[in-house]
C-alpha cells in the first residue's frame, strides 16, 4: 500500500437523528467497519438517543413528513421509483407506520437486524456505544433508561478524546 | 490465477480467495491462516470453517448476523477467533468466495 493511501483505523460516528431511517445508516457503517477490522464508536446525541432509550428503541419509525425522497420506497410496493409521493401525504395518520413496516420487512430480508439486536451485534463485535451527556440532561434521561450495551455517557470533550489517534475519522449523521 | 499453497497449485482470485472450493483441504486452510495472521488453527476455527463450507455448498448468503445465530459460534467468539475481519478471513481460510454483503 502506498503512503498516500493511509488505512482507516477507526470510525467515530455521531448519530443525531432518531428516526429509523436516521439511525440505520450509522449502525450499518459501524458494523461494516468492525467487519473490516476497523474500530468503531457510536456517539448518540440529540434525537439519536431515541435509539438507546429502552422505552423507544424497539419502535422507531421512518420519517415520512418532509421526506421528499419517499418515491424511493415505491419499489417495495411493486411500483416504479419515479412515482411521486407528495410530501403532504406523509402526514396522513398511518403512513409513517406503514412505511416503517415496509422498511423493516425489507431490512429483515437483507438480514439486517432490528435496532436492539443491531446494537448488541455491534457491541459484541467490540464496537463502542456512547450517549451524549448534554442531550441526556436535556431529554431528562438517566443511564438506567438506556439499553444495557451503552458503554458510557460522555461529554463532547470525552468523545473527542475517545476518538484520538491518526487514522480516526469522525462522521456526523 | 494459480498460487502455490501448502505445496499444491490452487486456483485463486486476485485477492487470494479460492475460486474452486473443492481444491481446499486442511493443510491449505492452515497455510492461509498463517498468511492472514491468524496463526495455528484450533478446534474453534475449524468449527467455523466447516460451517462456512456447508453453508456455501447450500448456496446460503453469509452474514455476520447469521453466523452469530448459527449456534456454531457467538459474535464475540468469531471476532476473537478471526481478528481484523472475521467473515472475510474465515471465508478465505474456508476456501469459499469473499462474502459480498455489507452485513
Amino acid at each position: 500500500m502506498s503512503d498516500d493511501k493511509q488505512p482507516v483505523k477507526k470510525m467515530s460516528i455521531i448519530v443525531s437523528r432518531g428516526s429509523l431511517d436516521g439511525i440505520y445508516p450509522a449502525l450499518i457503517m459501524a458494523n461494516g467497519a468492525r467487519m473490516e477490522g476497523i474500530d468503531a464508536s457510536l456517539f448518540f446525541t440529540f434525537f439519536g438517543l431515541n435509539a438507546l432509550a429502552n422505552k423507544t428503541l424497539d419502535s422507531l419509525k421512518v420519517s415520512t413528513v418532509g421526506n421528499a425522497a419517499l418515491n424511493m420506497a415505491m419499489p417495495m410496493l411493486g411500483l416504479p421509483m419515479t412515482m411521486p409521493f407528495p410530501t403532504v401525504m406523509g402526514a396522513i395518520p398511518g403512513v409513517s407506520a406503514f412505511a416503517t413496516h415496509l422498511m423493516n420487512k425489507e431490512m429483515e430480508k437483507l438480514d439486517i437486524p432490528p435496532v436492539r439486536e443491531f446494537l448488541e451485534l455491534i457491541s459484541d463485535s467490540g464496537g463502542k456505544i456512547f450517549a451524549c451527556k448534554l442531550a441526556m440532561d436535556m431529554f431528562k434521561l438517566k443511564k438506567e433508561d438506556l439499553m444495557d450495551r451503552v458503554d458510557g455517557v460522555l461529554t463532547v470533550g470525552d468523545f473527542y478524546n475517545e476518538s484520538a489517534g491518526s487514522g480516526t475519522h469522525i462522521l456526523f449523521t | 490465477m494459480k498460487k502455490n499453497i501448502a505445496g499444491t497449485e490452487i486456483d485463486v482470485n486476485e485477492e487470494g480467495y479460492l475460486t474452486d472450493m473443492s481444491q481446499w483441504n486442511e493443510q491449505i486452510a492452515a497455510a492461509i491462516a498463517v498468511e492472514e495472521g491468524i496463526g495455528a488453527l484450533v478446534d474453534g476455527h475449524m468449527k467455523v470453517v466447516r460451517y462456512l463450507r456447508e453453508q456455501q455448498a447450500k448456496g446460503a448468503a453469509l452474514t455476520i448476523r447469521s453466523m452469530g445465530k448459527s449456534g456454531v459460534v457467538t459474535t464475540k467468539e468469531l471476532y476473537d477467533l478471526f481478528p481484523g475481519g472475521p467473515l472475510k478471513k474465515s471465508s478465505k481460510i474456508a476456501g469459499i468466495p469473499k462474502p459480498v454483503g455489507c452485513i
